[in-house]
């Protein structure tokens, strides 16, 4: 009967009774945050050009984004901020706020134009300053990067002040002495909320796997985890860890009931197929689904995540290196340089990771298995030499 | 064979997550809709995905506010979703707006969750060569959304994503032109009369007597090839202007009559025509036999064409060429017949066996055809 009843549920059909829930929204209306929300729509549809009412409406989807990783926040936010949207030149607060939403849709360029102006206008603008740091980390422009975090020290918090400017170290050859710093920060800064510890617990956890210290990054990972908050970026970061060290099972277990996002989906699939579960076939065709999704609506934001599924699940390693190629023009991280370099083993061309093999020689960073991968895709071009 | 892939994908899928979980758990990604519309002989038909979180974001589906959409409550909305959907869809072709009619409501699945399929036609004032879309859906409350255009002519599928920045798009469709229309409907004719043994048989039922006929129980044959054609074209010229005639009258919708009746009166003529072969009750006048079955024959040609399909801009060419394809088909065969027929008009095999037991024949075939198509029958 359930059989029967999905099946159906899959071609344009006519449900059988009126009862039948077709759709469970991911707003509660009966969450008090949720009625607060849709409270501010209701005034802001009555009143579209108050700017506080819009800027409080835009922030608000986008603490959606943030939590739940759901693009569609994105387009409201955007809704909402709609009659300042087209402007060259919108108030402040809407320039941070478009920085914002552009970039989560890889529009970097034109979101760092957004806070450079903000940051023009109001020198002092924090946040305008921690997301020019942000998206200069992304972009692997260092010293802007550490120019940024100086700017947004001044109205940061300590222990925030001290981990952006400890990654920009992280990434330049000075992995020590960040790991060091970070740890001195968490030491000091006690009463520093939840999520700037967890960003910092991040941070670090990174930095000492990078330098090959696992038990000091698996423990980092464990004490950014146990702050309970919902961090997908912190669950894709340690399942990776996992999936490094021949633990998929743990990585199930994390996951667990996390398919909805994207990221969070590609390591479920890895993690079933290194583990044999059985999940795997049917995670695996969900992720092409969303992926064909993607790319009908022209985007490329999930090109670092197709590729590394290409080469590791389908074996398709020119594919992966095209979409490696595209990503790191865009994003330049280590996860970023690390796909493409796998894929340009696999292919066969290392001259495809040319900028991969510049960017480690002009950071500097620190990182044995990029180092690695580096050195295993010169390896036979010198024997061809 | 996608459908069903599909379907097995969320089987699976419903099997992974157990049965005492209604839905699967669902992708998280941007908003789209799917929107098909598929272009036949000059009509067009569209199908509208449209997914029901984002119906509800905007005019509101869940009445009882408790999170999840029933299938009541969005049946309670239907045509305010159609009133919704259409009304931020626009097509025109060639630059005349058309007319968007919504039909029923159906129910899909999404990889992000469930859509209404919302059908519906598009009328236009004429059959367009160029299509121009104007979409706005979830402009105003998701600047993100993105339409995903599936259009589909014949033997070609198209795409587009429409967004706010892209919301006009034109297309044109590969209609074929004018004159490729027209000699497709001629070779529509031919093949009708090709295929149209009644209408041959007809035909050559009347014109076998041309080139001699028994006189007083003696065979006299024509004198000359002339006197031969000039019979021949008087009766094939009066069955053309005869069937000419009802064909347009029926294509333009002036008269209409029971197709079992025609089908059975063109039987009839055949019967009639041969059985006149061997008991001659016309025998000077058989143009005038031509003439009146010939109007029956033309509401036979008719029902073909309107069976090709007929749009209002193309309707005289179609007639014209499909006419043009008849006589010309026509004119073949009586060209093979009579130079064959006036050689062998002298002879026994011509007396006896064409013009007598083969008119017997088609008499004998034609009576069948009649009982067929008047009672309804199968008999072959």
């Amino acid at each position: 009967m359930l059989a029967f009843a999905v099946t159906a549920a899959a071609l344009p059909h006519l449900p059988d009774s009126d009862r039948q829930v077709l759709e469970k929204l991911p707003e509660r209306a009966a969450d008090p945050s949720i009625l607060a929300m849709r409270q501010l729509r209701r005034q802001l549809s009555q009143d579209p050009l108050d700017l506080a009412l819009a800027l409080r409406l835009a922030r608000r989807y986008f603490e959606e984004v943030g939590s739940e990783g759901d693009p569609r926040y994105i387009g409201h936010a955007q809704a909402a901020l709609a009659p300042w949207w087209k402007l060259a030149d919108p108030p402040v607060s809407v320039l941070v706020l478009r920085a914002v939403l552009r970039q989560f849709n890889h529009q970097f360029d034109a979101a760092r134009a957004d806070l450079q102006s903000a940051v023009r206008q109001q020198p002092d603008n924090g946040e305008a300053w921690s997301w020019l740091a942000a998206i200069a980390m992304v972009q692997a422009r260092y010293t802007d990067a550490r120019e940024a975090c100086a700017r947004a020290a001044a109205q940061a918090s300590a222990l925030i002040a001290v981990a952006c400017g400890a990654s920009v170290d992280a990434a330049t050859g000075q992995a020590l002495t960040a790991v060091s710093a970070l740890n001195a920060a968490l030491l000091r800064e006690t009463r520093a909320g939840a999520a700037e510890q967890l960003w910092a617990l991040t941070r670090l956890a990174e930095t000492e796997e990078r330098l090959g210290r696992l038990d000091a990054a698996e423990a980092a990972f464990k004490r950014a985890l146990a702050l309970g908050l919902n961090d997908g970026y912190l669950l894709a970061a340690y399942s990776d860890f996992l999936l490094d060290r021949q633990r998929p099972a743990e990585v199930l277990a994390l996951l667990k009931g996390k398919e909805r996002s994207d990221l969070l989906l590609l390591r479920l699939t890895l993690a079933a197929q290194a583990s044999g579960a059985p999940n795997r076939a049917n995670w695996e065709a969900d992720l092409v689904a969303r992926f064909t999704a993607a790319s009908l609506r022209g985007d490329s934001l999930h090109q670092k995540e197709e590729a590394r599924f290409a080469l590791t699940q389908r074996g398709q390693a020119l594919r992966a290196l095209t979409l490696a190629r595209d990503n790191f023009a865009v994003q330049r991280e280590p996860a970023d340089a690390r796909v493409l370099l796998e894929a340009a083993i696999a292919a066969g061309q290392p001259a495809a990771a040319e900028p991969v093999r510049l960017w480690l020689a002009e950071s500097g960073i620190e990182s044995q298995v990029l180092r690695k991968l580096a050195a295993q895709l010169a390896a036979p071009l010198k024997a061809a030499r | 064979m996608r459908r069903a892939c599909r379907a097995i994908a969320w089987l699976s899928l419903a099997w992974l997550v157990g049965a005492g979980f209604a839905l699967p758990a669902r992708a998280h990604k941007p908003s789209d809709s799917y929107l098909t519309l598929r272009v036949e002989s000059g009509k067009i038909d569209g199908q509208w995905d449209i997914a029901l979180r984002d119906l509800d974001h905007a005019i509101g589906l869940d009445a009882d506010a408790n999170g999840e959409i029933t299938w009541g409550e969005l049946r309670a909305s239907h045509r305010e979703i159609a009133a919704y959907a259409l009304a931020r869809l626009q097509v025109a072709g060639d630059d005349q707006p058309c007319a968007l009619s919504a039909g029923e409501q159906l129910v899909d699945q999404h990889s992000d969750g469930a859509y209404t399929v919302l059908r519906f036609t598009v009328a236009c004032a004429r059959p367009p060569t160029v299509l121009r879309i104007g979409y706005r859906l979830f402009a105003d409350t998701d600047p993100q959304h993105r339409g995903l255009l599936r259009l589909e002519t014949v033997g070609a599928s198209r795409s587009a994503i429409f967004s706010p920045e892209a919301s006009q798009q034109s297309f044109a469709l590969a209609t074929p032109g004018r004159w490729a229309q027209f000699v497709a409907y001629a070779r529509d004719g031919v093949w009708h009369i090709w295929i149209g043994y009644d209408h041959i048989l007809f035909l050559l039922s009347l014109l076998l007597p041309a080139v001699g006929a028994w006189r007083a129980r003696r065979w006299q044959a024509v004198a000359s090839f002339r006197e031969a054609f000039v019979d021949v074209l008087k009766i094939v010229s009066a069955f053309t202007l005869a069937h000419s005639i009802t064909l347009s009258l029926a294509t333009l919708g002036w008269v209409a009559l029971p197709s079992r009746w025609v089908e059975s009166a063109i039987a009839a003529s055949v019967v009639l025509a041969a059985l006149n072969n061997l008991l001659p009750l016309v025998q000077g006048r058989r143009w005038a036999v031509a003439f009146g079955f010939g109007l029956v024959h033309g509401f036979g040609f008719a029902s073909v064409l309107a069976d090709l399909g007929l749009t209002q801009s193309t309707l005289v060419l179609a007639l014209v060429g499909f006419n043009l394809g008849v006589e010309a088909g026509q004119l073949a065969i009586v060209a093979a017949f009579l130079p064959l027929a006036f050689a062998l008009r002298h002879g026994r095999f011509y007396r006896w066996g064409l013009l007598g037991a083969g008119s017997a024949l088609i008499a004998l075939l034609a009576s069948a055809w009649l009982a067929e198509r008047a009672l309804d029958l199968r008999l072959f």
